[in-house]
């Protein structure tokens, strides 16, 4: 197996007296899909929030491409490129598809007083970029409050990646998707991965982790359960990791194995 | 379902008409205004509001309105409101009557000077958006009382109880920089389509419009940069950016604070620059200066196309906004209208404005 791009070992956070995160040991590879999975207030948003240095850990060790690191800010942790796509995706809909995604990092050209924003070849790599996605532009100046969600979705992802993702976690991204644009989004992450990025993919939702995990990582009251590699175990033992094992078994008995 | 819409969606959008990405331009509501206003006045008014010293008439005041307007629709954009735009204009115009008239600087330390004292207020404005979070609604509305205030106390101090300051004309008479902020420029070209015949003259032979008054040359150059910058400058994204969504800005890396302190700052200079065009015009600044212009130019963007809620809009929008302005202003004295019908033509404008960019704001995010 290759090394991690990142390995975080025994991971701790404690804020005041609530201990959110108690032992995460998490890593993940280049073109690989790690999947992390937990039930609501299990720890995941606290651990993603460390892993892409918006929160300090209390203790443990992070390994940045095998040398120890500890980030300040967010901004640190997308330089290094660990990039992030959070639920909100940091889209605004009044904006053009290609505004968007180099929102904040526009290409220039000119010098000086004429430095301007280099619109054509902004235009030409978002929708050069979108179409390795799958997704084919009307055209780049389509305000992305006119996607559906799963394509909002894939321009974040594309975002990332073209600026240099290396690893890529998404924030339960189809929590809030249809079904057509939920398989959209998962070959979205399935081609990224072929590009040698590391895929963190939180989620609740065990199918769809499923389809796209190398490794499954459960995290249950703030500790994690295991990792497993794919095809080592079931979709129902993964289920029942993440809630704990009790009463679920029973329930989903009662409602017919749809949980 | 959601799902089907997006496939069905694909085939409607590639029959997308000219008329209707027409439609999505925020400008588009301005300049179909101006085109409705010019047929009315065509039909009700004089027909000297249509020769060239009737288009002057209206395109002065419109100017003077439509420097402020502009700036406050990159504001707008920007996610933020000015409501001390008027009052800064009595403000500014205060120091620029001291700094010239009391301190006796020639313009080129009295201009900066004035400029800079805006944009610090302004900044300071901002400044306290940011760091308190309230809405600039009602930060700008204390600053709209402070600055009228200290305007009125000012003057007074300055010219020994009088709120009014003069003799501002004979303090920059002579100066080289004054033509670039008074009168008509491009004289000579009128002088020689007079002696062409090509323009209405006076029996002295000399044109009856001797020149385009340099707000309107200010206006247009300020329209123009505007522009470029919202649509071709880094900057101009960052703007759309913050007003859009400024959480969403910030994470991606736009300097949000940074652009709302400018965007304050911008906005006040601009109030500035109208205060020094029309102080000297006038010979003299009084408290009362810029008195509700501040409704006038947030209207004026709003004609224009900005929406309310920020991240939309445009400052040719604005442009024409402000002609509209003018047009209606001036307009209505040509007419057998009693003058005073503009206020009620204003707050109809204004309506239909709002309701017209809700309705292409919701086609634009395909909300539904």
């Amino acid at each position: 197996m290759t090394d991690p791009i990142i390995h975080m070992e025994n991971i701790k956070k404690h804020f005041g007296n609530v201990i959110a995160l108690n032992g995460v040991t998490f890593d993940v590879t280049p073109g690989e899909c790690h999947c992390l999975l937990g039930d609501n207030g299990a720890g995941k948003s606290t651990f993603i929030k460390t892993m892409s240095g918006v929160h300090k850990p209390t203790a443990g060790s992070i390994n940045f491409e095998g040398k120890p690191l500890s980030f300040n800010s967010p901004r640190d942790a997308m330089e290094a490129g660990i990039a992030t796509v959070f639920q909100d995706l940091a889209m605004i809909p009044l904006m053009s598809v290609t505004r968007n995604f180099f929102m904040g990092r526009e290409p220039t050209k000119g010098r000086g007083v004429l430095k301007r924003f280099d619109l054509d070849t902004a235009n030409e790599i978002c929708v050069e970029e979108m179409r390795k996605m799958g997704i084919n532009l009307r055209g780049p100046d389509q305000a992305v409050g006119t996607l559906s969600g799963g394509e909002r979705q894939t321009v974040a992802i594309a975002r990332a990646v073209y600026f240099g993702a290396k690893v890529l976690i998404l924030d339960e991204p189809t929590s809030a998707l249809g079904v057509r644009q939920t398989s959209n989004v998962l070959s979205t992450i399935a081609r990224v991965r072929e590009q040698g990025v590391g895929v963190v993919f939180i989620s609740h939702n065990v199918r769809h982790a499923m389809a796209v995990g190398d490794r499954f990582t459960v995290l249950n009251r703030g500790q994690t359960l295991g990792t497993a590699v794919k095809g080592k175990i079931t979709a129902s033992e993964l289920q029942d990791m993440m809630a704990g094992g009790q009463e679920l078994a029973q329930l989903e008995g009662s409602l017919g194995g749809t949980v | 379902m959601a799902t089907d819409a997006s496939v069905v969606k694909d085939e409607r959008i590639k029959a997308e008409s000219f008329v209707a990405r027409l439609m999505k331009r925020p400008e588009l509501g301005a300049i179909g205004g101006v085109i409705l206003v010019t047929v009315f006045f065509m039909i009700t008014a004089d027909s000297a509001m249509f020769t060239l010293s009737g288009i002057m008439n209206f395109m002065t005041p419109a100017a003077q309105l439509g420097i402020l307007g502009i700036a406050a629709a990159m504001l707008m954009i920007g996610g933020e409101f000015d409501l001390s735009i008027g009052s800064m204009v009595a403000f500014a115009g205060m120091i620029f009557g001291v700094l010239t008239v009391n301190a006796g600087l020639p313009l080129i330390a009295a201009i900066p000077l004035t400029l800079a004292f805006a944009a610090s207020i302004g900044a300071a404005n901002g400044m306290i958006v940011i760091r308190t979070g309230l809405p600039s609604f009602i930060v700008t509305l204390a600053s709209l009382f402070i600055l009228r205030g200290v305007s009125l106390v000012g003057l007074k101090l300055f010219t020994d109880g009088s709120t009014q300051l003069r003799g501002v004309r004979d303090a920059v008479e002579g100066d080289f920089l004054t033509p670039v902020f008074s009168g008509e420029a491009f004289g000579f070209v009128f002088r020689a389509l007079a002696e062409m015949g090509l323009v209405d003259t006076f029996k002295s032979g000399l044109p009856k419009v001797p020149g385009i008054p340099v707000e309107i040359i200010w206006f247009i150059l300020i329209a123009l940069l505007a522009t470029y910058v919202l649509l071709r400058t880094s900057a101009g994204n960052w703007i759309f950016a913050t007003g859009g969504d400024s959480n969403a800005a910030q994470n991606s890396g736009v300097p949000v604070r940074r652009v709302k302190i400018s965007l304050f700052m911008v906005t006040a200079m601009a109030a500035a620059l109208v205060a020094i065009i029309t102080v000297i015009d006038a010979g003299s600044t009084d408290a009362r200066r810029g008195f509700m212009k501040e409704f006038e130019a947030i209207i004026t963007a709003v004609i224009g196309g900005c929406l309310l809620t920020g991240g939309y809009g445009s400052a040719i929008g604005a442009f024409f906004g402000a002609i509209i302005f003018g047009m209606v202003t001036i307009g209505l004295t040509y007419t057998d209208f009693d003058q005073d019908w503009f206020q009620v033509f204003l707050g109809g404008m204004l309506l239909i404005a709002v309701v017209f960019n809700n309705v292409i704001r919701k086609r634009v995010t395909g909300e539904r």
